[in-house]
C-alpha cells in the first residue's frame, strides 16, 4: 500500500517501516518550539518530569513574540520565565527582542524547519512549516513540556484529505484567498484530527510565501497538519538556510486519501471571512459595505516580505482614509530590514501606516492595536473569532494583504481593483 | 465516578478565545484564569459556575489556539468534565494531559438542556441525565489513553516510565 507524505514522514520518525492512518505512534522530534504564552506552562511542568536538562539543546526553539516586547509586568514575568529557563539550558535558538521573529515566519527564514521534518510548537499554527514539506503539528504546554525532556512525542496518525488545485489565479488573489475559500467550504471542523496535503499546477506555481500562508490557515479547518510536498522552489528556500542535513518525502501515486478535492483556482475571488468563524466566508464584492475602524497587515499568516510589497504596491502615492488606523507588523527583523532596503516600510509610512516591531501584537488581542467595543478591523490575521482583537463587541474580517491595502484607503472593505 | 453537576450548555465551535480570551493570557496561573472562564461566551458564567458543574456543548469544542489555559481555566473553575458533541484536536490532547476528564458524545450533546443534573461514570463513559431519566454513552477512548488518564496526565506518565 502506498503512503502519503504524512505517513511517510512519521513512520521514519517512529522507526517503522509503514504506518496507517489511526495508528498510535511514538515520534522523535526535530524541533519543538514554544512562545512567551506557553513556555511558561511547560516550564512549571518540566522539573516533574525527573530530568536535568533538555533533550537537545539545538532542537528547541524559544521565541518571546505574543506580547513581548512585554506589554505590561505580568507579561515580562512571563517572558523572564521562558528568558532564564532558555538561559539554564542553553537553548541555542532562543530569540531575544531585536532579532526577534513572528514564531512562524522566523523558523522557517533562519532554516530551522526543514523538509522531512517531524516538529511540534506549543502553538496551534505550528502547521505552517508543512509548506516546506515538514510534519508539523500545534500542541499544548504539557506535550510540550514532555518532549523538552525526551525529544518525542505521541501521535494518532491521521487521515489525509487532498487538495487539488488547477487554473492559474486571478488578479489580487493568493494563498489566502485559496485557504480562505477551502475553509468556506469544508468548515472550521471539516479536516479535525485530519492531514490536509495541497498539491495541483496551482501550488506549484505559488510562491514560498504564499504556500507558508496557506498551511498557516490548515488549523483553521481543524486540521492536524497541513503539507505541500517539496519542489524546486521548496528546494531553492531551504538550502539557503540549512545547517543540517534534511530528507524530501512525496506521497505514493497510489496512496489512500480519505478524500480528494478537485478545486478550480481560476474561478476563485478575493475571499472576506466575516464575523466570527474563518469559514463564514464571502467574495470582496460581496462585502464592500462593511465600513472599517482599523486595518492590520502582518502575522504569522500574512506578514512576509511579498504581503509587505503587495501592500504597499495598491498604497504607494495613496493615503490612508482619515477615519482608519492601518497597522503594519513585518514578521520578522529581516523582513523589516528587507522592506526597508526595498522602499516598501517608506511607502506604507508615507501613505499613513504606523509600522510596528514584530510581534503577534493585535493579532491575538495582545496589544498594540486593541479595538473599542463596537468596532470593526479587516486584517491579515488568521482568526476572527469573538474578541480576538479586543472587546468581545468588536469584529474581525480577514483578507489578503492587497485587499486590506485597497480597504484602508477606502475606509470599507475593498477590492484593489477599486483604487488603482 | 464523577458526582452529580449541573449542565451549562453552549453552542458548536467554541473557540479558545471565547474559554480564555488572549487578553488574559499574561498570566498563567489557574486561580487568575478561572476568573475569566468561558466569559466572552457568558460574561456571568465564572461567577455562577458551581464546583462539580458540568460544561456541556455541542460539535468542535475547544477550537483555535493551542492555549493550554483553555482546559485549565475550566478545571481551576471547578468544572468536573465537559461533554460535547465532539472536540478539537489540540483541546483533546490539552484536556487529556492536564487531567480534565471530557466525553464525546453527540447524543448527550444535544438531549441535555441546560440546568440538567447528570452523573458520569468515567470509567464506563455512561452518561445519566437525572433530570430527563435518560443515558447517553460517550465513545470510549483507546487503550493509550486510558492508561494516559490512569497515569494522572501526561507528566506523571512519562516521569513514570523514566528512561523512555
Ligand atoms: S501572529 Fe497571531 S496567529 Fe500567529 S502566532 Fe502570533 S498570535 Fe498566533
Amino acid at each position: 500500500m502506498g503512503m502519503t507524505i504524512t505517513e511517510k514522514i512519521l513512520a521514519a520518525h517512529a522507526g517503522l517501516e509503514e504506518v496507517v492512518s489511526g495508528q498510535l505512534i511514538n515520534a522523535k522530534l526535530d524541533m519543538v518550539l514554544a512562545n512567551d504564552v506557553t513556555a511558561p506552562v511547560s516550564i512549571r511542568e518540566f522539573p516533574k518530569l525527573g530530568k536535568a536538562s533538555v533533550f537537545d539543546k539545538s532542537k528547541v526553539a524559544l521565541v518571546p513574540d505574543h506580547f513581548a516586547p512585554n506589554k505590561d509586568i505580568q507579561s515580562a514575568e512571563q517572558t523572564k520565565i521562558m528568558r532564564d529557563f532558555a538561559r539554564k539550558h542553553e537553548i541555542e535558538n532562543y530569540f531575544e527582542i531585536g532579532q526577534m521573529g513572528i514564531e512562524h515566519c522566523l523558523l522557517p527564514e533562519q532554516g530551522l524547519t526543514l523538509p522531512g521534518d517531524c516538529i511540534i510548537g506549543a502553538d496551534s499554527h505550528t502547521c505552517t512549516y508543512g509548506a516546506v514539506g515538514a510534519f508539523a503539528t500545534g500542541v499544548g504546554s504539557t506535550d510540550l513540556a514532555a518532549a523538552l525532556a525526551t525529544g518525542q512525542a505521541w501521535f494518532r496518525v491521521p487521515e489525509s484529505l487532498k487538495f487539488h488545485l488547477f487554473g492559474d489565479l486571478q488578479a489580487w488573489v493568493g494563498g489566502k484567498d485559496l485557504i480562505l475559500y477551502i475553509i468556506g467550504k469544508i468548515g472550521v471542523d471539516g479536516a479535525r484530527y485530519q492531514a490536509m496535503e495541497f498539491t495541483g499546477e496551482t501550488i506549484t506555481n505559488l510562491s514560498m510565501d504564499n504556500r507558508f500562508t496557506i498551511c498557516n490557515m490548515a488549523i483553521e479547518a481543524g486540521a492536524k497538519n497541513g503539507i505541500i510536498a517539496p519542489d524546486a522552489k521548496t528546494l531553492e528556500y531551504v538550502n539557503a538556510r540549512a545547517k543540517r542535513d534534511y530528507k524530501v518525502y512525496q506521497s505514493d501515486a497510489n496512496a489512500k486519501y480519505l478524500q480528494v478535492f478537485e478545486i478550480d483556482a481560476a474561478t476563485i475571488e478575493p475571499q472576506i471571512a466575516f464575523p466570527h468563524l474563518p469559514e463564514n466566508t464571502r467574495s470582496v464584492k460581496e462585502a464592500t459595505h462593511v465600513k472599517l475602524d482599523q486595518v492590520v497587515i502582518g502575522s504569522c499568516t500574512n506578514g512576509r516580505l511579498e504581503d509587505l510589497r503587495a501592500a504597499a504596491n495598491v498604497l504607494k502615492g495613496k493615503k490612508v482614509h482619515r477615519e482608519i488606523r492601518l497597522l503594519v507588523f513585518p514578521g520578522t527583523q529581516q523582513i523589516y530590514r528587507n522592506a526597508l532596503a526595498e522602499g516598501i516600510i517608506d511607502a506604507l509610512v508615507e501613505a499613513g501606516a504606523a509600522v510596528s516591531t514584530p510581534t503577534c501584537g493585535p493579532c491575538l488581542g495582545g496589544h498594540m492595536g486593541i479595538l473599542a467595543k463596537g468596532e470593526r478591523a479587516l486584517a491579515t490575521t488568521n482568526r476572527n473569532f469573538v474578541g480576538r482583537m479586543g472587546h468581545p463587541e468588536s469584529e474581525v474580517y480577514l483578507s489578503n494583504p492587497v485587499v486590506a491595502a485597497a480597504s484602508a484607503i477606502l475606509g470599507r472593505i475593498a477590492s484593489p481593483e477599486e483604487v488603482r | 465516578m464523577i458526582g452529580q453537576g449541573k449542565a451549562w450548555k453552549f453552542g458548536n465551535d467554541v473557540d479558545t478565545d471565547l474559554i480564555i480570551p488572549a487578553r488574559y493570557l499574561n498570566t498563567s496561573e489557574p486561580s487568575a484564569l478561572a476568573q475569566h472562564c468561558m466569559e466572552d461566551a457568558d460574561p456571568t458564567f465564572p461567577n455562577k459556575v458551581g464546583e462539580g458543574d458540568i460544561i456541556v456543548a455541542g460539535k468542535n469544542f475547544g477550537c483555535g489556539s493551542s492555549r493550554e489555559h483553555a482546559p485549565i481555566a475550566i478545571k481551576a473553575a471547578g468544572v468536573a468534565c465537559v461533554i460535547a458533541g465532539s472536540f478539537a484536536r489540540i483541546f483533546y490532547r490539552n484536556a487529556l494531559n492536564i487531567g480534565l476528564p471530557i466525553f464525546e458524545s453527540p447524543e448527550a450533546a444535544e438531549k441535555i438542556q441546560e440546568g440538567d443534573l447528570l452523573e458520569v461514570n468515567e470509567a464506563s463513559g455512561q452518561i445519566t441525565n437525572l433530570t430527563r431519566k435518560e443515558t447517553y454513552q460517550a465513545v470510549p477512548f483507546p487503550p493509550f489513553m486510558q492508561e494516559l488518564i490512569k497515569a494522572g496526565g501526561l507528566v506523571a506518565y512519562v516521569a513514570g516510565k523514566g528512561e523512555q
